[in-house]
């Protein structure tokens, strides 16, 4: 394989504070809690799944917070989000509302998808989030069908998928990509590559470690970039966002991350049985969006350990009890299964 | 609409032409729109009068196209999907069966992929295996989506702009071989898909024949046939496979005490099975003179040599012979 992505795929690379500069405090302040939130919350699942409160799979993305969270900063509620089997970052970047997750992945009536779509099916289209399924690239082509909607509506918005690296060997993710352009379809198509596929290192599934190629091949404009850099992500995504909605086509973003956990569920070091390098964990962890941020911070005097030890207590506490209502919530009653399967007779 | 004949082909162009000038959230998308090759004469110049925005030909990407599509329609739009040939519409399953068909279930009821795919059967003329292949039984498997099979010209119009306008996704296919079928159209009206159910085609009293799309054509002929030899058969045209509602063709049979199932598909696991099924869940053997019969394709692709075509495909005479067979004529 050719490593096309140089540094950003060495685990040893990049554990400096990152750039701050010229950042707003309380811009710093908010991002840093979303990611914040969206880390307890999944490692809140994962503690639930261990401990066998939860019943189905989940697919964890601690350490990869702040993709959703740089690139939300500049989505607005009508725009139109997809995300796929990891998407809990996708959705609580949009709306942290860890609640109504707690409930879903849950099984509960009160959860996003009343109850009926559980971790891998999540949606909240009042904030942007149309859905995320588990069917690897197959909300690809339906971020397009919404964004082309968007523009024969004449309205602003954009359409956002989450592609995974592995995603981009389904041959539909192509497709995509030229349809998109041959439309000049507002869309953004942000590929997290944290390079594996389940249990496969991108080495053994393909020629490159890079993804952007297929951005060249099809003459899309493209950036590639530390995943694990908040402010970059947030940066680099408001200029491409801003070119979508002047009408410039298609933009990729491929931001390079890591997850610290396997692929389901929440065992760090095995995933989906094959033994991972857990000295390459060790040092990816080095390369923590959050404490790379709030580092920076705290060097910037725009925020002290202090503070960051009273949000995490807040935002634990708030965990805890969000977890127990959702626990005490009811199910959805027996009618459910057979109801939404055909909308209802006007 | 002039008070002119139609014809099938005809029929499905006026309810595009209703449907783009009603409805600004409905546009076209598909291979070969633009060409009278792909679709004959039922998307004539629709491009000139609604503009390529919305009668959209596309790059060779079913799949993706098909995508598109749903997610269009859960972004307030009523889109259509064309697929000129139901073959090449299996590159698109993802998006039909895992996505549109699931996607009201998997989030509650809280969205539904108002979307139509049209696909059009194509068969004959020595085209063999992957131009010929009729696959509405596997559709009518999945719960989620509505399978419609018009067979008349009036229903050509009336089901597709129903299909439109109904949230949920539907599966509209319609059969090359009753594009020349002709009719007199009154002027349209709007009928909700929801209440759509089989309909009795032609009155009779000794056997009742239930057929979908062409297979229906193939049903009224045999029944004027037999008209003439004093056979009443009584016609059911399905028109809508899933959900079906089968009770009409239950109390058909209640009163012929005779089945025979025609279907355009392969026999094994095929929709004739369905019928037959529900049919014989609801009565008794001895509500019936007769085993119920059903006339489907052979288990084999379609053959590409004419001699061997010719066999293949079911003919009105094949219903004549059976019907005689079940009444012991």
């Amino acid at each position: 394989m050719k490593n096309d992505l140089k540094d950003l795929s060495n685990p040893k690379k990049f554990h400096n504070p990152i750039s701050v500069k010229n950042e707003a405090s309380n811009i710093l302040k908010k991002i840093l809690n979303d990611m914040l939130v969206i880390r307890k919350t999944e490692q809140k699942l994962a503690w639930g799944k261990k401990n066998k409160f939860i019943g189905g799979p989940v697919h964890l993305g601690v350490g990869q917070e702040a993709i959703a969270v740089g690139i939300s900063h500049n989505l607005r509620k009508t725009d139109r989000v997809f995300g796929a089997h990891r998407s809990h970052s996708h959705l609580l970047a949009l709306n942290p509302n860890f609640y109504k997750l707690f409930a879903e992945v849950l099984g509960k009536k009160t959860g996003f998808s009343k109850g009926m779509g559980g971790s891998m099916h999540l949606y909240d289209k009042i904030n942007g989030f149309y859905g995320s399924v588990p069917i690897v690239a197959g909300t690809v082509p339906l971020a397009v069908g919404a964004s082309i909607a968007a523009k024969l509506q004449n309205k602003n918005d954009i359409g956002v998928a989450y592609i995974g690296d592995g995603a981009v060997e389904e041959g539909v993710v192509h497709e995509s990509f030229n349809f998109a352009k041959i439309q000049k379809a507002p869309m953004l198509f942000i590929i997290e590559n944290n390079l594996f596929a389940s249990h496969m290192h991108i080495s053994e599934r393909q020629p490159s470690d890079s993804i952007s190629r297929f951005a060249i091949a099809n003459k899309i404009p493209y950036k590639l970039i530390d995943g694990n850099n908040v402010v970059a992500v947030k940066k680099i995504s408001k200029n491409l966002i801003n070119d979508l909605r002047n009408g410039k086509g298609p933009a990729l973003i491929e931001v390079v991350t890591y997850r610290w956990y396997g692929h389901v569920d929440w065992r760090e070091d095995i995933d989906v049985g094959v033994q991972r390098s857990l000295e390459d964990v060790v040092n990816w962890k080095k390369r923590d969006p959050i404490s790379r941020l709030s580092k920076a911070m705290i060097k910037a005097n725009i925020w002290t350990t202090k503070e960051e030890k009273n949000l995490s207590d807040k935002i634990d506490k708030k965990i805890k009890s969000a977890w127990q209502k959702a626990m005490s919530d009811p199910y959805p009653s027996s009618d459910a299964t057979l109801k939404y399967v055909f909308s209802k007779k006007l | 609409m002039k008070n002119r004949k139609y014809n099938y082909g005809t029929a499905i162009l006026a309810a595009f032409e209703y449907l783009l000038e009603n409805y600004k959230e409905v546009f076209v998308i598909g291979q070969g729109l633009w060409s009278p090759w792909y679709v004959g004469n039922t998307m004539t110049n629709l491009e000139k009068k609604f503009g390529i925005e919305r009668i959209m030909d596309t790059p060779v990407s079913e799949s993706a196209s098909t995508g598109i599509a749903v997610g269009a329609s859960i972004s307030g739009m009523k889109p259509i999907v064309v697929h000129p040939r139901m073959d090449f519409m299996l590159y698109a399953m993802d998006s039909i069966v895992n996505q549109a068909a699931n996607w009201s279930h998997m989030f509650g009821g809280q969205t539904n992929p108002n979307l139509t795919i049209r696909c059009i059967l194509n068969r004959g003329g020595e085209q063999g295996a992957q131009h010929s292949q009729a696959l509405h039984a596997w559709f009518a498997h999945v719960p989620g989506l509505r399978v419609v099979m018009p067979s008349t010209v009036v229903d050509a119009r009336d089901l597709l702009i129903a299909s439109v306008l109904c949230k949920d996704p539907v599966m509209f296919i319609d059969d090359r071989w009753l594009y020349d079928q002709e009719d007199y159209l009154p002027p349209v009206k709007e009928i909700n898909l929801l209440d759509q159910k089989p309909k009795i085609s032609i009155k009779g009293c000794d056997i009742t024949i239930v057929a979908s799309g062409h297979s229906s054509l193939l049903a009224r002929e045999a029944a004027q046939i037999l008209k003439n030899k004093n056979i009443s058969a009584e016609v059911v045209d399905i028109r809508v496979l899933n959900p079906l509602d089968a009770s009409l063709i239950i109390n058909s049979v209640k009163k012929t005490k005779n089945l025979l199932v025609v279907d355009c598909g392969w026999t094994s696991g095929g929709f004739s099975a369905e019928i037959i099924t529900k049919v014989v869940e609801q009565l008794s053997v001895k509500c019936l003179n007769s085993s119920p019969v059903r006339i489907a394709l052979p288990n084999s692709p379609a053959p590409t040599s004419r001699k061997l075509e010719e066999n293949y495909y079911t003919k009105t005479e094949d219903l004549v012979k059976a019907v005689k067979k079940i009444l012991k004529i």
